[in-house]
């Protein structure tokens, strides 16, 4: 059975169909790509997922249960967890603190208030922090980082609550090529326990870390496979890859 | 290595403890005045000084729903002013002025209505946008004040006068040193848990929900719900306040649920700077300070002179005047315990 699997999602904005039936599928601990040209609803198939927008028609199951209609907290709680486009990194607090925040998203109100788990995350707050090379930068606030160590950063909140999914949109966006490098090199670990959607348009990237593949276009799917049958695919070829 | 990274950690800690050093020696300065006053000034000035420590705990209410959890309620004094109301009623109805009964009264009338009001704008399925909840907490405050006016039983225009002193057995706290530092202890013991809920990992959340709502939704905080608690505690604080002021007036009047009220505490919080409790007091202290001069000395002009003061403040100093000792940094804040020595790769 897959992780997750949506299925004939529409999504319609005023007069545009931005997705018009789209189907994904990805089972547990497979890295899964989502690709397409400009506007062919890759972002918008990701945010009806994660839950920033609800479907107008169509199905979202996680883990073997409707999460259609569920908010983003719900779904997160669920364990799906998402690294937005746009970077949003707390930048006023620490990179300490921004870990924390998404470690003890799920303790109860009165452990918050009397900072029970405080001590007991500190642990798996640097842990996530060394995974990400950034344990040096603990205490600087998250607005000194680099454009790619604030990417870093948000993969390392996006992944501290041990998601069953992660929906990376764009995670290398603005990188530079060893930056790019290095994030094949820190999402690589991850697959013994998550699975990972990612929407990405450096196709070298996808084609290094990704198991599965699906192509978007115009909202719908246009093609999906292993990454060989992707890139053997002629109607891909002649849509997306050539004119990559 | 280890040395490494030993020198490279105890700078970093030096930093971090003079800069809390910087908050605490305000807030110890301005306990020490305030504690000082009652002996070094006359009655009429106590007076006048315990109506302050209590619009400062009323500002404490805002401070802790706009400075920390981003919620912009520009209708404060609805709850303020409803508690005000209400230990007025259970003074004039039924003769109940005993500050055991009235203070706890007033804390729950204020966190009942904020819970009220809080629950029909805050929770939602989608969070709601800052103008709707200010305006909506605008409006409430303003349908308060109608409301105020036009009813009979709370004395219309006029308001509940005559209110009897507040009691503790049979002693009566009427205005005066007494009841000054009665205001500046509960002042206190407001402020302490303001500050503990704020530098607990609940003020972390909170920070979260003020930077980025959206964001912290994604981790798995119910955030809506995160923004009606604070939104009541708020709503709690203004209660407490609001019972006070109307002891220690002698009657309570519309003013005290409407917007005029309202703006009052939002200029507090802004000029002394949101976001740190002690700015909150501070902007209190030095508007109502400067007003009560200003009254005295230019009768004419003087709302003219602390507009113009204000809007320099805000314009020129959007973080409030403690912004001038505090730095970004500290207002922030720090949640976690930070990296230890013994932590790999902590520097």
């Amino acid at each position: 059975m897959a992780l997750l699997e949506a299925t004939g999602v529409v999504k319609v904005f005023g007069k545009l169909t931005a997705l018009g039936g789209a189907a994904l599928s990805v089972a547990e601990n497979e890295f899964h790509g989502l690709i397409g040209p400009n506007g062919s609803g890759k972002s918008t198939l990701m945010k009806c997922v994660a839950g920033a927008e609800t479907p107008t028609e169509g199905s979202v199951s996680f883990a073997g249960a409707d999460i259609t209609a569920l908010s983003p907290a719900e779904r997160a709680r669920a364990g799906m967890s998402l690294k937005f486009q746009i970077t949003s990194v707390l930048p006023a607090l620490s990179l300490y603190d921004n870990i924390l925040l998404a470690l003890q998203a799920q303790a109860s109100l009165l452990d918050l208030v009397l900072s029970r788990t405080r001590r007991a995350l500190h642990d798996q707050v640097m842990t996530m922090l060394q995974q990400f090379r950034l344990a040096d930068r603990a205490r600087d606030p998250a607005s000194a980082l680099s454009h790619g160590q604030q990417q870093w950063l948000e993969i390392a909140m996006a992944l501290a609550s041990k998601p069953r999914l992660l929906l990376l949109d764009e995670p290398t966006g603005g990188m530079s090529l060893e930056e790019r490098r290095v994030t094949g090199e820190l999402l690589a670990p991850i697959k013994q326990h998550c699975s990972l959607v990612i929407v990405e348009h450096d196709l070298d990237f996808i084609r290094d870390i990704c198991d599965r593949l699906t192509v978007l276009d115009q909202g719908k799917v246009l093609a999906s496979g292993t990454v060989a049958e992707i890139q053997a695919s002629k109607s891909v070829q002649e849509i997306y890859l050539r004119r990559a | 290595m280890a040395e490494t990274e030993v020198a490279g950690l105890a700078p970093a800690t030096g930093q971090t403890t003079a800069r809390w050093n910087v908050l605490l020696i305000v807030e110890a300065v301005v306990l020490v005045v305030a504690l000082a006053l009652p002996m070094v000034m006359p009655d009429y000035l106590t007076v006048f000084a315990t109506r302050v420590a209590i619009l400062a705990l009323f500002a404490l209410s805002f401070d802790l729903v706009w400075g920390y959890a981003g919620i912009m309620s520009f209708g404060q004094a609805l709850f303020f002013g409803a508690a005000g109301y209400g230990v007025a009623l259970l003074g004039r109805d039924l003769n109940i002025s005993n500050l055991l009964i009235v203070l706890p009264v007033g804390v729950l009338i204020g966190f009942a209505f904020a819970l009220l009001l809080g629950g029909f704008l805050l929770l939602g399925r989608h969070p709601t946008s800052m103008i709707f909840v200010a305006l909506g907490t605008l409006t409430g405050s303003y349908a308060a004040d109608r409301l105020a006016r036009g009813w009979y039983y709370l004395g219309g225009q006029n308001g509940i006068p005559s209110i009897p002193s507040m009691t503790l057995g049979s002693y009566e706290l009427d205005e005066g040193p007494v009841f000054y530092y009665f205001a500046l202890a509960l002042l206190v013991v407001v402020y302490l848990l303001c500050r503990f809920l704020v530098r607990s990992q609940f003020g972390l959340a909170l920070a979260g929900l003020r930077e980025n709502e959206t964001r912290i939704a994604f981790f798995g905080y119910k955030t809506q719900h995160l923004k009606a608690i604070v939104f009541a505690i708020g709503g709690a604080i203004a209660g407490l306040a609001g019972s006070l002021y109307a002891f220690h007036e002698g009657f309570v009047w519309p003013n005290m649920v409407g917007v005029v009220i309202s703006t009052q505490v939002v200029l507090y919080v802004l000029f002394g700077g949101s976001g740190t409790l002690i700015g909150a007091v501070i902007g209190t202290v030095i508007i109502e300070g400067v007003s009560f001069w200003l009254s005295d000395n230019y009768r004419e002009i003087w709302p003219i002179i602390l507009g113009v003061l204000l809007l320099f403040v805000i314009m020129f100093r959007p973080l409030g005047l403690i912004s001038f000792v505090l730095s970004e940094r500290e207002r922030v804040g720090r949640f976690g315990i930070g990296p230890q020595k013994g932590d790999h790769g902590a520097s």
